[in-house]
């Protein structure tokens, strides 16, 4: 089967106005779903990717051959329990698993768009993922979803549309991008954009593309999901499959191996130009910019049900990041739990086999599924 | 359950919210859902404890009252309620104030040092007392400013906070204490159940 055979895709009629000025229209949403949508249609719940993640939250990924980005938690008595309720999740707009993004080809000049793609914000993603309710005749969800990025699509969506999900569920995320976040992200399109098979973008996915800037870009973000304590634990000063120092620059540490195997395996599943996009668009999110530097604001029209999961040794979206959104929450008196879970992680913990996390995870679920249907 | 919970309970009206300081497991909260239709968030320091609440379905911040409090608005809550915690924290006085801020009204329940059991420790064997209510040693225990009924009546009153009601818990007995009967309740019960207003 083919790319495009395995991919699921809603072609969305309805013109969209980005927040850059420009309209889109006709354009593919790709989506997956799990589990079944009950007679009632009570049972949805939208899930939302982060950064390098796609529409395939569980089982096996059938384009990269890969389990899932959230197996640990969505599935048959998971967290996120299939055999219960109906998961969506789409590739965002910018992204590379079908959606519309930079790789996808511009009518005008048959190439790729590459960066003639106009600039998408969080914003946006949620605008356009909006059109899934339609598409599956759903009045209203369970539950939004999402870590990371994720988090930033639920924060985002339930303020745009706050009678449109029940109980929402951000995870090691933020409301607002830090100085911190955008340097990382810049080091990252710094390294992509310095490639020389970058050329402007205009480059071929599938052919010679910028991979090394891509894994560098890769790499430097992937030391910031992880703790330093989870490294050292996991690495330390072990070296790779040699008793001594090589006296060169060849991966002599195990921690150096390891970073280029996640470099060189990202760039063979994920598109540069998106890399750039997609990040761009995490720096420019602002919720509370959005409603005059209160973040309260953004939450006051919502009677939903709030969730807000930390970790403690997250230091990209730290638990007072968290913390501040619940108290934007609490300021208007809104329904808000949280939790900040023990772990040594890092950010990565949301994805990972953290029990505590995925017990509160479907408890919190399953206890407001059930209060709902009484 | 403890009576100390269905003392608490009654004190508050149906339909009311209601934020449990300390909620713990979230016994309280429970009883106060299904009995009273209660609107009740907690707030609670201990990371197992915020589970178990998850667990029963309950809404509940993880947070340290001496710190976190500040984020309720002004009388956001019809009642604050404070179970057996006041004399661990390092500012008694700051978190009362708090409580009282977050809450139109705030029932505050303390153990009794003034205890007759207690004194009689003391007195006789000469060590630290270690009572029901009080169960910890000296060197591990978690409370820090013990006090006795009479103190934490001094006190309020002092801070120009009115009692409503005060009520004196020995084992299942709940009686009122009152300016006259102060001195005997002191001796007699092992808890003070407070509602107070400022």
């Amino acid at each position: 089967m083919n790319f495009e055979k395995k991919i699921k895709t809603l072609i969305v009629k309805k013109p969209l106005k980005l927040d850059c000025g420009k309209t889109i229209k006709d354009y593919p949403i790709a989506y997956e779903t799990y589990g079944s949508l009950n007679q009632n249609k009570d049972n949805a719940i939208l899930v939302f990717h982060a950064l390098t993640g796609d529409q395939f939250v569980t089982g096996l990924n059938p384009i990269t051959n890969k389990e899932g980005w959230w197996s640990y938690a969505v599935g048959p008595n998971k967290a996120i329990d299939t055999n219960k309720y109906f998961v969506i999740c789409s590739n965002v707009i910018g992204g590379c698993m079908g959606s519309y993004g930079p790789s996808h080809k511009d009518p005008n000049t048959d190439n790729a768009f590459g960066i003639n793609f106009p600039v998408i914000t969080i914003n946006d993603m949620v605008n356009a993922q909006f059109n899934l309710l339609d598409f599956f005749g759903i009045d209203k969800l369970f539950s939004i979803a999402g870590g990371s990025m994720g988090g930033m699509q639920v924060l985002q969506f339930i303020s745009n549309f706050p009678d449109k999900s029940k109980t929402v569920i951000p995870i090691a995320t933020t409301s607002s991008h830090s100085a911190q976040n955008i340097a990382f992200n810049e080091l990252g399109r710094q390294a992509i954009t310095a490639d020389s098979n970058w050329k402007d973008g205009n480059y071929s996915f599938n052919n010679i593309n910028p991979g090394k800037g891509l894994a560098v870009a890769r790499m430097a973000a992937h030391i910031t999901y992880l703790s330093k304590k989870g490294l050292q634990e996991k690495f330390g000063r072990k070296l790779q499959e040699r008793e001594d120092f090589k006296f060169g620059f060849d991966a002599d540490f195990q921690i150096e191996s390891y970073l280029r195997y996640q470099g060189s395996v990202f760039v063979d599943r994920f598109d540069a130009n998106s890399y750039l996009y997609i990040t761009r668009a995490m720096d420019y999110f602002d919720l509370a910019k959005q409603f005059n530097d209160n973040l309260s604001n953004a939450f006051k029209a919502t009677k939903a049900k709030f969730f807000i999961i930390s970790f403690t040794s997250d230091w990209l979206y730290p638990t007072q990041e968290n913390k501040d959104i619940v108290i934007a929450l609490n300021a208007i008196g809104a329904d808000v739990g949280f939790v900040e879970i023990k772990s040594d992680k890092g950010h990565d913990s949301f994805l990972l086999d953290v029990p505590d996390f995925l017990s509160a995870l479907k408890n919190f679920l399953d206890k407001s599924y059930k209060k709902n249907k009484i | 359950m403890k009576n100390e919970f269905k003392v608490i309970a009654d004190l508050i009206e149906r339909d009311k919210k209601v934020l449990d300081v300390g909620c713990a497991d979230g016994t309280l909260m429970k009883f106060l859902i299904d009995n009273k239709n209660t609107n009740i968030r907690g707030l609670e320091i201990s990371k197992e404890k915020v589970q178990e609440c998850i667990a029963k379905g309950l809404t509940v911040i993880e947070g340290n009252a001496e710190k976190d409090l500040k984020q309720f608005p002004d009388k956001s809550f019809d009642y604050v309620v404070l179970s057996q915690t006041l004399q661990a924290f390092l500012n008694p006085e700051l978190v009362l104030n708090e409580l009282l801020r977050v809450g139109k009204r705030a029932i505050v329940t303390i153990p009794n040092f003034g205890y007759w059991k207690i004194r009689f420790h003391l007195l006789l064997r000469g060590t630290m007392p270690i009572t029901k209510t009080l169960p910890d040693e000296w060197y591990n225990t978690p409370n820090l400013h013990m006090c006795t009924i009479k103190d934490f009546v001094h006190f309020v009153k002092s801070k120009k906070i009115k009692i409503f009601k005060s009520l004196a818990l020995n084992n299942l007995n709940t009686s009122l204490i009152n300016d006259a009967n102060l001195g005997i309740k002191n001796l007699f019960a092992d808890l003070g159940i407070f509602l107070i207003e400022k």
